[in-house]
């Protein structure tokens, strides 16, 4: 590891932050039953972005 | 300032140290120097100059402070100890709307899985297929319901949807020609046994942009133990020909691969190298869901074993990267930068209020895991819900109203779990399904750090 470099961020949006603008409903639903190849919502995506 | 370490989540694996902060969803990874300043800043209730201290002849004292203040200037900036407080008492909006149907167009399949959830395809009742007026009459309702979304989604199921693959064509064609004249965009899925995929319905569903959930199990052996025919015998030489069939089709509109894994095979690493041998590249392998007792169920004592394999398999995964080949492994693709936002984190899986399942007779129930039980059934295609209270009640089911998710790390990143396991298993849609619970969270940690593992091979300046 270079010297100096002890922290590194590997992603910048805030989560929190999503609440203002977020919530439009029209992303994919996540089943999360194993039947269906459950899906956890962090490995979908935002249409939006 | 006090720390909140309690809102960050800090796991190493092979070597690489990882901070998750777990409401911001801020991920970082640092050097073997900031995490044990971390450590030991943590041991010290947050004292910085008592843990710096405690490392002095370890570390350069000058060094430690610098990495304090990085501390502090992401607290600063909200990506280390962020708070929720914002969201104490947060309910879902009242109106939300039904997006996604998953259309039960079989209740019989042509394989005898011993793990089925739904009785070998009967789903407890008697075996039979939905008729094409029914689907259509789903159809339009979840048009009629969906009011503006946009994005819709309906998902052929069984049973083996196959088995009834006429009506499923109509249905295909009759969903897309709505979703042209009224502007929506319509995502269609079949979920199959693929005994029945040949090159004709290959080329018609490619056609008509159909995504394909594909069960296969991984090594013959393991998949024909779990997964015979109506006869007994293995069917795996014919899932495998018939999604053989399907690749070597051109225009694929998109699969994966689907597996579940038991106390049979917890070298399930095994499997997915398998599968990739096989040239099928989109994978998803599943953890059995079942009670405990029966002889294949996942058990405390499994956890061990299945959380080293995990492990494993993110290694396996980075070093298929390493020579040129992808391999997707659906549960360790987390959008970290592109996700969705925490209102969806919060809906869950959204069934009962966002997603519906209806039964072969047109019957509604909340998702296809309720299908034939009767207090689940909420309403009819022809009349639309009628009982709301249920979907109610789901849509409360989100993670601050279950004691387990409040408190748990992963609580962003899963959402809470399948409400259908909490009811079957615990009998409380608010209980979630333990050992799940843990194999979820193996599994975030695992998916976490091989984006942190791949970004670091990406560029030479990881804090690795």
């Amino acid at each position: 590891m270079s010297q100096g470099v002890h922290i590194k961020t590997i992603n910048k949006e805030v989560l929190t932050q999503t609440m203002k603008n977020g919530g439009c409903g029209e992303c994919v639903t996540s089943c999360q039953s194993a039947c269906k190849t459950s899906c956890t919502v962090s490995n979908q995506s935002c249409l939006k972005k | 300032m006090t720390c909140n370490f309690d809102a960050v989540h800090s796991f190493t694996i092979q070597d690489i140290h990882i901070l998750l902060d777990i409401n911001s969803g801020i991920v970082h990874s640092l050097s073997r120097m900031a995490w044990d300043f971390y450590q030991e800043w943590e041991k010290a209730g947050g004292d910085a100059p008592r843990a710096i201290e405690a490392l002095a002849k370890t570390y350069d004292p000058k060094e430690l402070q610098e990495i304090h203040r990085q501390f502090e200037s992401l607290r600063e900036e909200g990506m280390l100890f962020s708070r929720d407080d914002s969201l104490a008492g947060y309910e879902l909006p009242e109106d939300t709307l039904i997006k996604a149907l998953c259309l039960h167009v079989a209740h019989d399949c042509n394989l005898r899985c011993a793990y089925c959830f739904a009785d070998t395809g009967s789903f407890g009742g008697k075996r039979g297929l939905m008729d094409a007026d029914t689907g259509k009459r789903a159809i339009d309702f979840l048009f009629e319901v969906s009011g503006p979304r946009k994005h819709i989604e309906v998902d052929y199921f069984g049973g083996e949807p196959l088995l009834n693959f006429a009506v499923v064509r109509e249905l295909i064609q009759y969903g897309r020609a709505k979703a042209q004249a009224c502007g929506k965009e319509l995502k269609q899925t079949l979920t199959t046994n693929a005994v029945l995929l040949d090159a004709e319905k290959s080329d018609f569903l490619n056609a008509h942009g159909v995504q394909l959930i594909l069960s296969l199990d991984g090594r013959p052996q393991v998949h024909d133990r779990m997964r015979p025919a109506t006869g007994g015998q293995g069917s795996y030489e014919r899932v495998r020909a018939g999604i053989r069939e399907y690749l070597s089709r051109p225009n694929s509109a998109g699969y994966f691969i689907r597996g579940t894994y038991t106390r049979y095979n917890p070298d399930f690493c095994e499997d997915v190298r398998h599968l990739v041998e096989q040239g099928f590249l989109n994978l998803s392998l599943e953890p059995v869901v079942a009670p405990a007792g029966v002889g294949y169920a996942l058990t405390e004592e499994d956890l061990p074993q299945i959380f080293e394999e995990y492990e494993k398999l993110a290694e396996l995964l980075y070093a298929y990267g390493q020579t040129g080949q992808e391999v997707n492994f659906f549960h360790y693709n987390i959008s970290l930068d592109k996700g969705p936002c925490l209102p969806k984190r919060l809906s869950g899986c959204g069934a009962g209020h966002e997603y519906l399942a209806v039964s072969p007779e047109g019957d509604l129930y909340p998702c296809h895991q309720f299908v034939g039980q009767e207090e689940y059934k909420i309403g009819h295609v022809s009349t639309g819900v009628r009982n709301f209270s249920i979907g109610r009640e789901f849509r409360r089911a989100h993670v601050f109203n279950k004691p387990q998710c409040r408190g748990c790390w992963a609580r962003f990143l899963c959402s809470g779990g399948c409400h259908a396991n909490a009811c079957s298993l615990n009998r409380n849609i608010l209980e979630p399904y333990r050992i799940g619970c843990a194999i979820q969270q193996k599994r975030l940690e695992c998916a976490l750090y091989l984006q942190v593992r791949k970004m670091a091979g990406e560029q030479d300046n990881p804090a690795i």
